[in-house]
């Protein structure tokens, strides 16, 4: 069955990290320890080249290469990877959607997710400490169960609980805030946070060492095509062939789709995340705030990383807007009220590819062999595996994973849009 | 923040206003064919640079203006009334 995700391959040891290999090196100043991938030179030909080092860039090269046989990968990033969005987000992984096609391929992200660190044999401190929702009026109650029912259908996992089991988990919440007191909660126990940065890193040696290479400070400035297809990318380090490109550049999808002559149902805005000074163990799971648009997590060195909407207007600037900081601020200190005690350590802004109708986009483009991974609104971190798997599996096999058949461009043409929210074509409301 | 001037209200902080999308989408003639409606609803040239959009001043006068801003600096060309023709800054596409 198409959603249960493919076993994780046999650790195999490469003596790289072993006890005796550290003790080695703690003896001799640590001088010995090898970049984790190749720094791989453009080669003229590629079966295929992809777009972006990202998360999902990566992932695609990664799959290619080690399930679907497709080592003949070329990823152009074009500064370092892992410094886009797939090291700019607030590292949630869950698969609490409402329709089943959604809940379906975001539990089968998760499914990749927990076996991620044998697959790649990386510690990326996958930590499934449970997603909470809280909720504060019957009729969201009413919304959640439904939502609850149909990811227990769907096979994912959610549990209800009631004010007295989230005060035992939540100690700091608030529960009797005067205007949007919490009535209860719903909790996925499987989801949670991930090391964003290592999913990069490990992605990223998994692909290179199967063979991928992964080129870095390589922009792409057109897109070459002859007779109707795609015939490579004209890159600021020469022109590189290739017979299927893939589009993989989270916030920059319009930018290179338009080098091709193609418009894209996106419009590009900008995400805020912060992260406070770090204190004790506060928050062990990760919280959702029903009554506004908060989530917050802490993270292993001791920050509490939360963020909330988008700044609801174009932008590629990677800052946020005052307001919504200050949005943030209030619903998280309505939630749990000692962060009002924290100072704000950083604050970021990323820039999400908000598609029409808040899905994403995987699938081909109308120029012959060119494909695209995009569009994921403020979704993409989480969907990380599971992307890069049905992004590999429509390179390789020519046809959209079974996953991903919502997932088409032409759904937009065609009437078949799949607004989960139902807010209509206005990307900035997503 | 933005300080977008309003024509009607003058000077005003972005939380008075509304973000209504872009300006430039013209709507077809009724008898055009299919997919020219779904690209007018759909599909956006979301430049990285000069976008014409729409404002709505919803703590203010409660007009619909347009705007020429810059989506990388968010520098804001000039604000006009809807039905008004603005002046195009330069490598801006016009509507």
């Amino acid at each position: 069955m198409s959603d249960n995700a493919p076993a994780p391959r046999r650790f195999r040891s490469s003596g790289r990290y072993s006890a005796l290999r550290l003790l080695r090196e703690a003896l001799t100043g640590h001088r010995g320890w090898k970049p984790a991938w190749r720094k791989a030179e453009p080669r003229k030909q590629y079966q295929v080249v992809i777009i972006g080092g990202g998360g999902h860039g990566l992932a695609t090269a990664y799959y290619l290469a080690n399930h679907f046989g497709i080592t003949d990968v070329a990823v152009l990033e074009k500064g370092p990877i892992g410094l886009g969005n797939v090291g700019r987000n607030t590292t949630i992984i869950r698969s609490t959607y409402y329709t089943p096609e959604n809940i379906r391929f975001y539990d089968f992200s998760l499914k990749l997710w927990e076996g991620l660190e044998q697959e790649l044999n990386f510690n990326a401190m996958v930590s499934q400490r449970g997603v909470v929702y809280t909720y504060h009026t019957d009729g969201q109650r009413d919304v959640m169960t439904g939502r609850a029912n149909d990811m227990r259908l769907a096979g994912a996992d959610c549990i209800e609980l009631d004010r007295a089991a989230i005060k035992s988990l939540i100690p700091p919440i608030s529960l009797d805030n005067q205007r949007f007191p919490v009535l209860g909660a719903f909790m996925q126990p499987r989801g949670g946070t991930v090391r964003h940065d290592a999913v990069a890193w490990g992605y990223a040696r998994g692909a290179s060492e199967a063979g991928v290479d992964i080129i870095e400070h390589c922009e792409v400035t057109g897109l070459r095509q002859a007779s109707g297809r795609i015939t490579g990318v004209e890159t600021t380090r020469g022109f590189i062939g290739a017979d299927t490109v893939c589009l993989a550049v989270a916030g920059h999808s319009s930018h290179l789709a338009s080098m091709a002559g193609i418009r894209l149902p996106i419009e590009s805005h900008a995400l805020q995340a912060f992260v406070s000074e770090s204190i004790k163990p506060f928050l062990d799971v990760v919280l959702m705030f029903g009554a506004g648009h908060f989530y917050i997590s802490q993270s292993d060195k001791g920050g509490m990383v939360f963020g909330g909407s988008t700044d609801a207007h174009n932008t590629y600037a990677q800052r946020g807007t005052q307001w919504i900081a200050q949005e943030v601020a209030s619903e998280g200190v309505a939630l749990l009220p000692e962060l009002a005690n924290l100072r704000i350590l950083r604050q970021w802004g990323g820039i999400m590819d908000m598609t029409m109708d808040g899905t994403p986009i995987i699938g081909p483009l109308p120029l012959e062999g060119l494909v695209m991974n995009g569009g994921w609104c403020y979704g993409g971190f989480k969907a990380i595996p599971a992307g890069g798997y049905t992004t590999a599996h429509l390179i390789a096999r020519g046809e959209a994973h079974p996953l991903t058949t919502h997932m088409d461009l032409e759904r937009f043409a065609e009437g078949r849009t799949f607004d989960e929210p139902g807010l209509g074509p206005f990307p900035w409301m997503h | 923040m933005l300080r977008i001037p309003c024509p009607y209200c003058g000077t005003r902080d972005e939380v008075e206003f509304r973000y209504k999308g872009d300006a430039s989408v013209r709507r077809p003639a009724a008898e055009a064919e299919v997919a020219r409606f779904a690209a007018y609803v759909y599909e956006r040239d979301n430049p990285k640079g000069w976008h014409l959009e729409w404002w709505f001043h919803s703590a203010g006068c409660r007009r619909m203006l347009q705007v020429w801003r810059h989506t990388v600096t968010h520098e804001i060309h000039a604000v006009g009334a809807a039905q008004e023709q603005l002046s195009t800054p330069v490598g801006g596409k016009p509507a």
